[in-house]
């Protein structure tokens, strides 16, 4: 009898997805803080979690919930946090220290408009920059963006996947529309999930150096507890994790890691969906609640005998260069569509040689409609 | 030289660089007692965890052999809560400074304080941020010379034991870097203490603190604690006076409370007691 896998078919909401999809891929750790329109996702592992057997507190404040994540997945439990806006824009620091100290870790922003309060009850797609750079220093990181109730429990899955594998901060990114979504949720089978486990050390812990990574950059992570007697720091520091904050070759070394052990396996982590891509001449890109707008401007513009055609980006970062350079070589126009002033369309003007990029923003919380859409694909041909 | 090793060494972090405090600097002399107390309890050192934020005494994590996790600004405490709550088993540890823990941290000290979490805090306040070269913080005393109050300070300073007091800590005490012995005594029974136990060390900054109010020593704030410090004799929190003329240490609450991790742990097993006594998979709807 599996409490944490909950097989079976449900008409639910996004947010309980994600939360069910988080015990699903093994956490027994959520500290959180009440933050619409993520708060179902706390409501829910709070009745949940004690039936798994783990934790869920909830913390003074949104800096207080991702530190005690960072201080659990160092004594050994997978964790995650949910949020905000607000509460993303408060967690910034400490998401520096998680990819400095290398904790696996998983935070969801289900995201509203802003800047500062917004809209607290309307979606938006305006955090997707400040993801990617929003703490201080040079780091990459891995995120997804569910665009279904479906999408919520497997990304949430993949997330925590990542964030195992890789030893980093791992991100869903939902929109508001997502996470208040209700539509069909198909739990599998517990054997049909494909579960990743952080590597842990084999050595004699007199051996073990906490960041000396193997070949494929990750190090071992022993937890607390168990006799190493390790040090992690957010400081820079040497494999032993000794802090070593002015010799300029261990700080370059040590960043330089941290970037390339995601940069180097991009091509497992990222994942796109396409429609109709070979042999367009106009390609959408899209991602979120909005790629499935998109998806049915797409049909709607074929059925009038335009070439058009779908990249549905589900990874946002690392983000999918090489899927974007090589369909600029082929195709004539690109049209990004974001709920925001615009954010993924810079990375796809860098990404797309000469092939010109439109933009159809999108503001106020509300979804692009299939019908704006392709008015905007024919504009842009 | 493992003839003429100094009998703590043992508990020392190897590989460390030389320590960064000052000469003069009273965070030596905790860490000493902190590794005295451990010593003299016979602990496991495998099963205790150090938790620091930034600033001087943030550094003390780095140089005990044990597990240890040096946090950003602020947030050594609710770091501490996480790795307590995932793994109660561990004696977890927080030793960080007094403009960590009261300023840019103190709500993270109110919380875990009144959820009666079961860490042990040890604040080393000297009145300052040292590390930054000298400004005011929550506990500097009013009319003190500091590089961001050149006139004087004109804030109340925090008294830490009453803060503690009120929010629910377990265990209160407060000593200063002269009551050496008792400050070890302190720290073996907080971390005896079940429940949210709470030391100050009222600390020596020759450097940065001490330059600035006429006593340019270490000595001289030594002295400065040796006349002015009382110590008393009852468990009475509204007793715990600090001002620079008065300063009175002593244990100021020993109470016991519901520890927060045995009333989590307690919930959890009974819900799931309770589920397979009825034969239920989830209570929950989804």
């Amino acid at each position: 009898m599996r409490r944490d896998v909950l097989t079976g078919s449900y008409f639910t909401l996004g947010d309980i997805a994600c939360a069910e999809g988080a015990l699903a891929a093994g956490c027994r750790y959520f500290a959180g803080y009440p933050i619409t329109p993520a708060t179902e996702i706390a409501e829910h592992m709070a009745r949940r979690m004690p039936e798994v057997g783990g934790i869920y507190i909830q913390m003074e404040d949104e800096i207080a919930s991702i530190a005690s994540a960072i201080g659990a997945s160092y004594a050994g439990m997978k964790a995650m946090t949910a949020t905000s806006g607000p509460g993303f824009s408060l967690m910034q620091e400490n998401i520096g220290l998680a990819v400095m100290t290398e904790a696996p870790l998983v935070i969801v922003n289900v995201m509203r408009g802003g800047p500062s309060t917004g809209q607290p009850t309307r979606g938006g797609q305006q955090d997707v920059m400040q993801t990617k750079w929003g703490s201080h220093g040079d780091y990459e990181v891995i995120a997804f963006a569910p665009s279904s109730v479906q999408e919520m429990f497997d990304l949430t899955i993949e997330a925590f996947n990542c964030a195992e594998r890789f030893r980093c901060p791992a991100f869903v990114l939902a929109e508001e529309n997502v996470g208040h979504l209700r539509e069909k949720l198909v739990i599998p089978e517990p054997h049909e999930i494909r579960l990743v486990e952080r590597k842990r050390p084999k050595c004699d812990p007199k051996e073990y150096a906490p960041f000396k990574p193997d070949e494929d950059l990750i190090p071992p992570m022993a937890h607390f507890g168990e006799g190493f007697r390790f040090y992690a720091t957010g400081l820079t520091h040497n494999e032993k994790g000794l802090p070593r904050t002015v010799d300029p070759d261990i700080h370059a070394k040590l960043v330089r890691r941290l970037n390339e052990k995601i940069r180097r396996h991009a091509k497992e982590i990222i994942k796109v969906k396409t429609l109709y891509l070979d042999d367009a001449d106009i390609c959408v890109v899209a991602y979120g609640i909005v790629s499935r707008s998109a998806a049915s401007a797409v049909r709607l513009a074929r059925e009038m005998g335009i070439k058009a055609g779908l990249l549905k980006l589900v990874t946002l970062w690392p983000f999918p260069s090489d899927e974007i350079s090589r369909l600029s070589e082929g195709i004539k126009k690109f049209l990004v569509c974001e709920m925001n002033e615009g954010q993924i369309v810079r990375e796809v003007e860098r990404c797309s040689k000469c092939s010109k990029v439109s933009f159809l923003p999108k503001l106020g919380g509300e979804i692009h409609t299939p019908k704006e859409i392709l008015s905007a694909i024919k504009g842009a041909l | 030289m493992s003839g003429l090793m100094h009998p703590l060494e043992k508990f020392v972090r190897p590989g460390m660089e030389s320590r960064i405090w000052c000469s003069g600097c009273s965070d030596g002399i905790v860490l000493n007692e902190f590794l005295r107390a451990i010593d003299e309890l016979g602990l496991d050192m495998n099963k205790i965890v150090v938790v620091s934020g930034i600033g001087c005494a943030g550094r003390a994590s780095g140089y005990i052999n044990v597990d240890a996790f040096h946090a950003t600004h602020g947030r050594a405490i609710p770091v501490a809560v996480g790795i307590k709550v995932a793994k109660p088993e561990l004696n977890v540890v927080v030793i960080s400074g007094d403009g960590d823990l009261f300023s840019i941290g103190g709500n993270h000290f109110l919380h875990a304080a009144r959820r009666n979490v079961g860490i042990k805090v040890i604040c080393i306040n000297n009145f300052n941020y040292g590390m930054t070269g000298g400004q005011a913080g929550p506990t500097t005393p009013m009319g003190a010379f500091l590089t961001t109050t050149p006139y004087g300070n004109i804030e109340s300073p925090l008294n830490l034991v009453q803060l503690a007091a009120a929010v629910g800590a377990t265990y209160v005490a407060r000593w200063t870097a002269f009551h050496v012995r008792r400050i070890k005594e302190s720290i073996k029974k907080a971390l005896a203490k079940k429940g949210f136990a709470f030391i100050e060390v009222v600390g020596i900054c020759p450097e940065q603190y001490g330059r600035r109010q006429k006593m340019p020593r270490p000595i001289d704030m030594m002295m400065w604690f040796k006349k002015n410090s009382v110590i008393s004799r009852e468990l009475d929190p509204s007793k715990a006076e600090f001002t620079p003329e008065k300063i009175v240490v002593g244990e100021f609450v020993d109470v016991e409370r519901p520890e927060y991790t045995e009333l989590m742990r307690g919930q959890i097993n009974s819900i799931i007691e309770r589920l397979e006594k009825e034969g239920k998979v989830s209570d929950v709807e989804i």
